[in-house]
């Protein structure tokens, strides 16, 4: 063993200087009458190489301060006080010049949607050479080779011919590593990461998640990683601070973070993936699903989606129903509700078959099968007040009118703990994301179904409002015996709450079962593959998984 | 590319079953007008026996059906019959008028769309700026005003003034230099009417994209304001700016009647105004449709362009 060189210690400790500093940051975002200030005073210390994570719910400010850090505020927003020194430049007070200077080149931002954030009018290796171009890092010719080169350690497939293609032909996980090439055409010195997993599946966020993290290694890059997901904080951050509603809660290196959170709220917000439902009984052996999906197959015009696809759902049992986007999930749920006619196959509602079409199917069996989504945002009419959005469905399937229909939407809304008097009269706009969502649950019972299909129900929501809306419909399923199909791609959420567990992988059902023979081993490959892509908090868990598929595949 | 070719013919079809039904409806709103033609053109003087006898030479006598066969069939061949009162052939009679409005509405175009586009990037990047609202003040109290007020206003600035002629008298043998001078004001008035529209829908789709999250992520890679607009929001307003120009175009093409006639200039809608008011039927028919067919064509184009303006559309996944 060498004495450690005194000389490189030294340096090294040079090199670790602070380069990006952040003291006292607030930040006003634009009111109806005036500004308000969403931001109170974080202060934030970067080293150089360092990966600080920043974690929090929705609207703790953890993208604004992200976009801070480049001395940029969105339409709306405006920086109000502090001060944000990005390597000695003061970046508040610089001018546009300087600060455009450096945006790009010194400090580049990784959106959460690559989707989203490239322009789908040019090729992905015009979007790369456009900042190294314009800030006169490269020439275009240089900077095609260098991105094939980085392409290639993102571990993009054809890195050479990749860039030119359009976004739109190429896929989500492909794009959101493309865009960290991007982001690193110039070699900054900082990355701002917001969310760049949030919106893939966990098989694909394994594989961008070990990008991101060797290339800024690679370069020794320092960077700011924004996600609401611990586990996946765990894997790529030196450092973690906890910020909640604009505020810091606290910070500490990530090991010690993990093992002992100081405040009540990092407590509880490790605690959230501890709600597991009782189990049901298993349902007798001879009785008659609610639900029975019979080998059905189905196509988007001539292409394929759904392929020999069979399961059956029982009173008062949730199927929880996992894969991957693009697995033919949602695309059951259209067939079962009678949206997309099957090419092949039936599904019977209690033995008999319903109609392909939803238009043929009778009042009552349309009645009898609800639906709650992703998305409450967009599944609400937002014109509508919640006594429209919920009587509708009373008057149209229960008949009731009046009195009565006033009576029942008062009582749904009881049932999804929403105080009648508050809420009856409101718009979805001056509610929350969970009680939208509840609302949309109680859009669901108002029709009296016996199965309610929950497509992703939880997905767009912060895990404590989640957990709630998971206790509300277990609560909903004990008291009325329903029925539920669970479309999830979230494994936790499954352990969580399902009785049964349909595999879906491309169209097909690759395993299913009893939630606890599916989540034992032997696995099929696919399901295998699946669990073990589920981040955990260990914060070595991603290079322990890595080593196990380099020693499966060498 | 081929998808795209069968999109071109596929539309092409559709254009011509348009022209097809408008070619219907054009002859049979004429059959319904009152009045017999030959009686109106011959005046009331003329005795039954010469109406009778000029009613079979026009072919009125015959029935509807074979005279509109006969009239389509014609036009397919490039024949669009004889006018009724000059008794010379109409595509003869419509060949210079055409060229003459065409001359117009390019003239007019090569003015108002790269204006209007310029003035709606100019606008989307300083929006809500002195510059954004006078820009919209004035295009839209130009386009207020009703296109005939607009040219005598014109004429009572430039043309009393001396500095433009207020008759547009273009003729074939003219050079381009004076043809341009001749038929300025009526080319501005148009420009004043249809710029307004594009103008807006250049502002309106740009400013519609500057939340898109590829716009924010320009901006973060250090790319300017003036970039931003014209290299990553342009490119993805294309559609709807291309439809607005193509109607506007169409509008240049059918929508200079008004503007023809206050500068007398001798193109196709002066034609139809004057056929209007001789009663010459066969006229008032082959202008119309080539209207129709004008409006038909530039839509079509448009219909091209943006499809072409998108790469999801041109290169398959």
């Amino acid at each position: 063993m060498n004495a450690p060189n005194p000389r490189a210690a030294t340096t090294g400790m040079c090199a670790r200087t602070a380069l990006l500093t952040i003291e006292g940051l607030t930040i006003e975002a634009r009111t109806g009458t005036g500004w308000s200030e969403i931001v109170h005073g974080v202060d934030l210390t970067l080293r150089r190489g360092e990966i600080l994570g920043l974690i929090g719910e929705s609207g703790a400010g953890k993208s604004t301060i992200g976009l801070a850090a480049m001395g940029h505020a969105r339409d709306g927003c405006r920086i109000s006080g502090g001060a944000i020194r990005f390597d000695g430049i003061e970046l508040r007070t610089a001018s546009e010049a300087t600060r455009r200077a450096l945006r790009g080149r010194r400090i580049a931002y990784v959106a959460q949607s690559a989707a989203a954030s490239f322009n789908p009018a040019h090729r992905l290796i015009d979007q790369y050479a456009e900042a190294p171009v314009l800030h006169g890092v490269m020439r275009r010719a240089e900077a095609e080779r260098d991105a094939a080169e980085l392409y290639r350690r993102m571990r993009l497939p054809n890195p050479g011919e990749i860039g030119f293609r359009y976004p739109h032909q190429v896929s989500g996980g492909q794009l959101q590593r493309a865009m960290t090439a991007m982001a690193m055409a110039c070699r900054p010195d900082l990355i701002i990461f917001d969310e760049p997993t949030t919106a893939l599946d966990v098989t694909t966020q394994i594989e961008v998640l070990s990008a991101i993290r060797d290339i800024v290694r690679r370069f020794d890059t320092a960077a700011i990683y924004i996600t609401h997901d611990l586990a996946v904080v765990a894997q790529m951050a030196d450092r973690i601070k906890v910020l909640l509603k604009g505020r810091e809660v606290e910070e500490a290196p990530t090991r010690r973070m993990l093992a002992a959170p100081r405040e009540a709220y990092t407590k509880s917000l490790w605690a959230v993936r501890s709600f597991v439902r009782a189990p049901r009984p298993a349902p007798a052996p001879r009785a008659t699903p609610v639900i029975s999906v019979e080998r059905v197959s189905a196509a988007y015009g001539r292409t394929p989606v759904l392929e020999d696809v069979s399961f059956d759902i029982h009173r008062g049992q949730t199927v929880a129903v996992v894969g991957e986007s693009g697995s033919g999930k949602s695309t059951t749920a259209r067939v079962i509700t009678g949206l997309l006619p099957p090419s092949a196959g039936a599904v019977r509602l209690d033995g008999e078959v319903l109609a392909p079409r939803h238009g043929a199917r009778p009042r009552q069996a349309l009645r009898r099968v609800q639906m709650i989504y992703q998305s409450a945002d967009t599944a609400l009419n937002p014109k509508q007040r919640i006594r429209e959005i919920l009587g509708w469905p009373v008057q149209l399937y229960c008949g009731l009118k009046g009195k009565a229909r006033e009576a029942r939407v008062r009582a749904l809304l009881e049932m999804i703990e929403l105080d009648p008097d508050r809420y009856i009269d409101r718009l979805p706009g001056e509610l929350s994301g969970g009680q939208k969502q509840r609302i949309g649950i109680a859009r669901a019972l108002a029709a009296e179904p016996d199965f309610i299909i929950c497509d992703e129900v939880t997905s767009a929501l912060d895990q404590l409002v989640a957990e709630g809306i998971l206790r509300l419909l277990d609560r909903l399923q004990r008291e009325l015996d329903l029925a539920y199909m669970f479309i999830t791609h979230d494994i936790a959420t499954v352990r969580a709450i399902a009785d049964e567990v349909v595999v879906m992988q491309a169209g097909r059902v690759v395993e299913k079962g009893p939630k606890d023979a599916v989540f034992t081993p032997p696995h099929d490959p696919y399901t295998a593959l699946l669990l073990a892509s589920v981040p955990e908090m260990d914060p070595g868990w991603l290079t322990r998984v890595l080593a196990a598929r380099d020693r499966a595949q060498p | 590319m081929k998808t795209l070719w069968l999109m071109i013919l596929g539309r092409l079809g559709l254009g011509l079953a348009t022209l097809l039904a408008i070619s219907v409806i054009i002859f049979s709103a004429i059959e319904m007008l009152p009045g017999d033609l030959a009686q109106e053109i011959l005046g009331q003087s003329a005795t039954p026996e010469t109406v009778a006898a000029f009613r079979s030479e026009l072919g009125l006598d015959r029935p509807a059906l074979e005279r509109y066969l006969d009239w389509a069939g014609g036009i397919a061949t490039g024949d669009f019959g004889t006018s009724m009162a000059s008794r010379r052939p109409i595509s003869e009679l419509i060949a210079a008028r055409i060229s003459n409005t065409l001359f117009l509405a390019l003239y007019a175009a090569a003015i108002s769309v790269p204006l209007a586009l310029v003035l709606g990037l100019l606008a989307a990047l300083y929006r809500n700026s002195v510059f954004d609202r006078l820009a919209n003040v004035t295009a839209l109290s130009s386009v207020s005003l009703p296109e005939f007020f607009l040219g005598y206003i014109l004429i009572f600035v430039l043309a009393q003034s001396g500095l433009f002629p207020a008759v547009a008298d273009v003729t074939a043998e003219m050079p381009l230099g004076d043809r341009l001078y001749a038929a300025f004001l009526p080319a501005l008035t148009l420009t004043l009417v249809v710029t307004a529209h594009m103008m807006r829908m250049t502002r309106a789709a740009i400013i519609n994209l500057l939340a898109s999250p590829y716009i924010e992520m320009a901006r973060l890679k250090g790319v300017p304001r003036g970039r931003v607009i014209l290299c990553h929001a342009l490119p993805n307003a294309l559609a709807p700016i291309i439809n607005v120009v193509a109607v506007n175009m169409a509008y240049l093409v059918t929508g200079v009647v008004v503007v023809e006639v206050v500068f007398v200039y001798p193109g196709l809608g002066q034609l139809l105004v004057d056929s209007v008011a001789k009663r010459d039927v066969s006229v008032v028919q082959a202008a119309s449709l080539i209207f129709a067919a004008a409006y038909v064509l530039l839509n079509l184009a448009a219909d091209v362009l943006a499809t072409v303006s998108n790469p999801r559309l041109v290169h398959a996944r």
